[in-house]
């Protein structure tokens, strides 16, 4: 469903590359991981996905779309079908985590009886019923991103980006998330996610995307962390 | 569409309750911006009431001959009344200017008896002329030399027109009008400049503060009408609160001020305020509302790219 072809993102006028002359393609309901050392080019990739960056040169496809001719005033609408869970969770901070998950409902055009059916569903998946009215400060790290993750599955998109969300978790709460993760890849959702958590791409046993400098240099459908 | 209406109206609400310090501290500048325009609305109004009375204090007279036909003044007023540059024209005829002499010397027995010794008024009529702004009299004064260049010799009518002695004095007061006006536009102009931009600096400080958030809106897909709109029901919020706010400081200080300027300037200032305060009010709050608005629409597409 989602395509690369050569692409190649170049910086200070061709000098240097975060990723050079990438190819692949994810199909759907896959679980990929995309591992590597920092400044590899896993974000870039992440990045380019959701419009947030464009190639130098290359194209990408989602489904029959090229992401880099969508028109600016359509990118709401295209990130719509796409859920991101980020490192930093990025969650409003004036807004509790029932309204977080409402928000993005409400910026899709989602009725309120919509609203207020998915949100305590989407709540209960990631077992934070209890914590709803709180505020994002209120939360621990692992909460947090658990209402990231009920925010970008409320509105049942096609896949889930996410980068590094495992990155500022204990170990326990790396295992819950990686747990809701796989649960919802189960449930049809396709998955891209890049970290460099070899604990947790051992576990998975899914296809692993390994990076380094900018390159692909290995893709196993049931991978182990090497690097 | 209404939906979203409506989730950016409340979003826009809360947003302002729970960002309450942002939110104080802009309205706070706000309130100073829209004061010193307030203020000098009320400064610039007192200007103009003591400049227009400075204005009523200048005339030309003309001193009419005492044998002059009643026919050919009646026929001079006439048709200086028709004059453009003229405000008014003010006749007083040779009784009433002896009753005047009369009452303003009442006292100075020496002129009394000096006057009763006369058998007839020695006093001729005038006639005094106000015109609509001080350039003008210079225009009026060569119509009436003009009026006097046309008598006949032998029938005289004008005896008098005092313009040359008071050329001098009102190309003076003419100069000072002009500077104080120039002085006071400029400073106008300059103060409301600086209350916009200062207006414009806070509320893109404020959502300087929220620019996280706006990128965040942006990857959940939210469109960018949906992401400004509740900036710039803040923006709004921001001006009516303030508007309102200088007025009310404004109210306590025209009270103070209101009966030192009417002895000073000769116009209450809290009376003009009250009377016409339905345009002060506009004006003052649709100065806040325009400013909130536009500045967050401003604000907001800086982080609105990419």
């Amino acid at each position: 469903m989602i395509y690369f072809d050569n692409v190649s993102k170049l910086y200070n006028g061709g000098r240097s590359a975060a990723i050079e002359e990438i190819t692949f393609q994810i199909e759907p309901k896959e679980f990929v991981s995309i591992v590597g050392h920092s400044g590899a080019g896993k974000s870039t990739i992440l990045k380019m996905i959701i419009a947030e960056d464009k190639p130098t040169s290359g194209q990408i496809f989602f489904e029959s779309l090229d992401v880099n001719r969508i028109p600016r005033s359509r990118l709401p609408q295209y990130r719509r079908k796409i859920g991101t869970v980020f490192q930093d969770f990025k969650l409003l901070p004036h807004k509790t985590a029932y309204e977080n998950i409402a928000f993005a409902m409400e910026a899709n055009g989602r009725s309120d009886e919509e609203i207020a059916e998915n949100v305590p569903q989407v709540l209960a998946l990631v077992d934070l019923t209890d914590k709803a009215w709180n505020f994002p400060e209120e939360l621990s790290g692992g909460e947090k991103q658990r209402v990231a993750i009920a925010r970008a599955i409320v509105n049942q998109p096609d896949i889930i980006i996410a980068d590094e969300p495992t990155g500022n978790l204990d170990p326990i709460a790396t295992y819950e998330v990686v747990q809701i993760l796989r649960k919802i890849n189960e449930l049809g959702t396709t998955v891209v996610m890049t970290t460099h958590n070899k604990g947790v791409i051992d576990e998975l046993g899914r296809r692993v995307i390994t990076m380094d400098e900018g390159r692909i240099i290995k893709d196993d459908s049931s991978g182990k962390y090497v690097l | 569409m209404i939906t979203s209406f409506r989730r950016v109206l409340r979003s826009g609400f809360v947003g302002f309750w729970r960002s309450a310090y942002v939110s104080l501290a802009s309205i706070f500048v706000i309130t100073i911006a829209l004061f010193v325009i307030g203020s000098t609305m009320m400064i610039d109004q007192l200007l103009v009431v003591s400049l227009q009375q400075l204005q009523a204090k200048v005339d030309i007279n003309v001193y009419f001959v005492t044998t002059a036909g009643q026919d050919d003044i009646d026929a001079l007023k006439t048709s200086l009344e028709a004059l453009p540059d003229v405000a008014q024209v003010t006749y007083t005829s040779r009784e009433q200017a002896l009753a005047e002499y009369r009452a303003k010397y009442q006292s100075d027995t020496v002129a009394m008896q000096a006057l009763d010794e006369l058998e007839e008024n020695p006093l001729g009529a005038t006639i005094a002329i106000q015109a609509k702004a001080v350039s003008q009299y210079e225009n009026i004064a060569s119509f009436l030399d003009e009026q006097k260049a046309q008598e006949e010799p032998q029938n005289p009518i004008i005896s008098r027109i005092n313009y040359a002695d008071k050329r001098d004095s009102i190309s003076k007061l003419q100069a000072i009008i002009d500077a104080v006006e120039r002085a006071s536009f400029i400073t106008q102009i300059v103060l409301i400049i600086a209350a916009i931009l200062i207006t414009f600096n806070t509320i893109r400080l404020a959502i300087y503060t929220a620019r996280e958030e706006i990128s965040i809106m942006r990857l959940v897909g939210a469109s960018n009408m949906f992401i400004r709109g509740p900036f710039m029901l803040q923006g709004v919020m921001y001006g009516v609160i303030a508007g309102v706010l200088a007025l009310l400081i404004l109210y306590p200080i025209l009270v103070w001020m209101g009966p030192k300027t009417e002895i000073f300037f000769g116009l209450n200032i809290f009376d003009y305020f009250v009377s016409d305060f339905s345009n002060i009010f506009i004006t003052l709050v649709g100065i806040g509302v325009a400013l909130g608005l536009v500045s967050s629409v401003l604000a907001v597409a800086r982080y609105l790219r990419v």
